[in-house]
């Protein structure tokens, strides 16, 4: 089968800002393939060189079996973007949006109504409202409505579910995940972790390089130690003393609790004797499995030192 | 004893018919780190604009640092901090040059200025950057210097609108931690954000939902009460985005 996407050795550099260095991947059929990263990291340079909006310095990027310089015209006709701000017209209404990209793609609403009606049945009775008035999960649900009306077999959404509440990001997400029943392949960018497991294989990009790609769970099996699940009485005291304590390796909140490494991998009596000089009461330990994002900012700390 | 920096009683704000804050009560104490949380569109950013002087009350009662908001919101803007997602420094200006600005904006001497401009460059690991452009900063970065400059005077309130939205999860704890040693050192912080481990972090969270408050407490007597696990299962239990 095809790759949907082949990418080698793409650079591109802004001045003297390097922000892709020989990235290489590659996407299935059908797939819905997450890049995870911090914010500078080259997701959106990379994104608007496979919507064919940008042109790399070196490098090879085929899409859909097309060159993404050479075939761009044909490429532009079978890709849906959704850019990471909102892009569509503020003071055209719903409808007057979804009709003129229609019209742009020389086809009718009506035509693939029955692939976006699913999303756009949220949004269709305010479809005379204006754009610029709609809050920003009826924004999204319509930006994705616009980049799926031609029917693309590829879609590209930079960070969608940023600025948006976690139950318009749940619902945003089934609804990724229905589209692959229309064979339409997905690539996608966010800085949320708990959406890089709602994907069939990840790509954690920093700083212009990609650090791994794996299916999520790889990824997560993938943490080098043990993880312990550390609470007390106060959080904050709790993370400087973690910091103090010499057996820890790493410490980072995560909710309400602390996630912490140790060099020897285990924990006994000297740290809850330590905790507890330290003024901590009610201290609770317990060993627990590593999460996607333990994994990544395991990987983030390395990649950084790099 | 009252301790309390904000109090909201009885809270209007319409904008003709329709009511975007319908009968607000909450108080937030000194020191606190207060999570506001909500679907988009439920009414938070009215609110904090309320809180901030930037908007009048329809009607009810509004007091920030002392201050009655309906009154006096100009006294207001004196006594706080603010920082959002969408605007935080000039772009064009370098760093050293937002924080003087920042400064004589809140009215502070030179020297003092000079002073906590040493110590933040110092605190955020800032030594090299100070005549760079705020455009050639990454986004993590300027995040933590917008926070530093919002708290550059002491204010008793600092309201943090989204503050970590589209940041790497090792910044983003990073920030947390200074929001940490803020509250710390008895500066309020008010802050909202989509992430739900962040609301974890608060001391207590109050959840908006079409115009009202449906849930105010502590996370983890949010999770008793509705049997949830996680925050963000509390949420979507309580939080109906229209």
């Amino acid at each position: 089968m095809e790759k949907v996407i082949e990418s080698t050795d793409i650079s591109k550099a802004f001045g003297s800002t390097k922000a892709l260095n020989d990235i290489a991947f590659a996407v299935d059929e059908s797939e819905i393939f997450g890049f995870i990263g911090p914010d500078g990291a080259g997701k959106t340079t990379l994104f608007r060189i496979i919507a064919t909006l940008l042109l790399p310095d070196k490098g090879e990027m085929k899409v859909l079996g097309m060159d993404c310089i050479a075939g761009f015209k044909e490429l532009r006709k079978n890709i849906g973007y959704m850019p990471g701000r909102f892009s569509l017209y503020q003071d055209l209404t719903v409808e007057e949006n979804l009709n003129f990209y229609a019209t742009v793609f020389g086809t009718t609403v009506k035509k693939n109504y029955d692939l976006i009606s699913d999303i756009y049945s949220h949004i269709e009775p305010f479809k005379k409202r204006l754009a610029g008035k709609l809050s920003g999960g009826m924004k999204q649900k319509l930006a994705l409505s616009c980049a799926l009306i031609h029917k693309p077999k590829l879609l590209i959404l930079d960070e969608p579910t940023t600025g948006v509440d976690a139950v318009s990001r749940s619902e945003f997400w089934a609804m990724l995940a229905r589209l692959r029943q229309h064979d339409i392949t997905i690539i996608v960018s966010t800085p949320y972790m708990d959406e890089a497991m709602r994907c069939d294989r990840v790509a954690l990009i920093q700083n212009g390089s990609i650090l791994t790609v794996a299916p999520p769970q790889k990824i997560r099996n993938g943490f080098s130690r043990k993880l312990f699940m550390i609470k007390a009485s106060e959080k904050y005291k709790l993370i400087i003393a973690l910091r103090k304590y010499p057996g820890t390796v790493t410490a980072y909140p995560f909710g309400d609790s602390v996630h912490v490494t140790f060099s020897d991998d285990s924990i006994d009596e000297s740290l809850f004797r330590f905790l507890s000089k330290e003024g901590l009461s009610k201290v609770t330990a317990v060993e627990t499995e590593a999460g996607i994002e333990d994994r990544f900012l395991e990987l983030m700390e390395k990649g950084a030192k790099v | 004893m009252n301790n309390s920096v904000i109090t909201v009683r009885n809270l209007v704000k319409k904008f003709g018919s329709f009511v975007a804050n319908d009968n607000l009560n909450f108080e937030v104490y000194a020191g606190e780190i207060f999570g506001f949380l909500g679907a988009n569109g439920a009414g938070k950013t009215t609110t904090i604009r309320i809180l901030s002087g930037l908007s009048a009350p329809t009607s009810g009662e509004v007091i920030v640092a002392g201050i009655n908001a309906s009154k006096k919101p100009e006294e207001i803007k004196k006594q706080i901090g603010y920082m959002s997602q969408k605007f935080s420094l000039y772009e064009d200006l370098t760093v050293k040059e937002n924080i003087m600005l920042y400064g004589g904006i809140y009215g502070m001497s030179k020297s003092l200025i000079k002073e906590r401009t040493e110590n933040l460059l110092e605190k955020l690991n800032f030594r090299d950057y100070g005549n760079k452009l705020i455009a050639d900063l990454p986004l993590g970065l300027r995040q933590k210097l917008a926070f530093s400059i919002a708290v550059f005077h002491e204010p008793k309130i600092v309201f943090l609108d989204e503050p970590t939205g589209g940041v790497d999860p090792i910044t983003r704890r990073q920030f947390w931690e200074m929001i940490y040693e803020t509250a710390s050192r008895g500066i309020t912080v008010f802050v909202t954000t989509h992430y739900m481990d962040e609301a974890e972090y608060c001391d207590r969270i109050s959840i908006m939902s079409e115009a009202k408050i449906v849930a105010l407490d502590t996370p983890e007597n949010l999770k008793k009460l509705y049997n949830a696990a996680t925050v963000e299962d509390v949420f979507i239990k309580i939080a109906r985005p229209n």
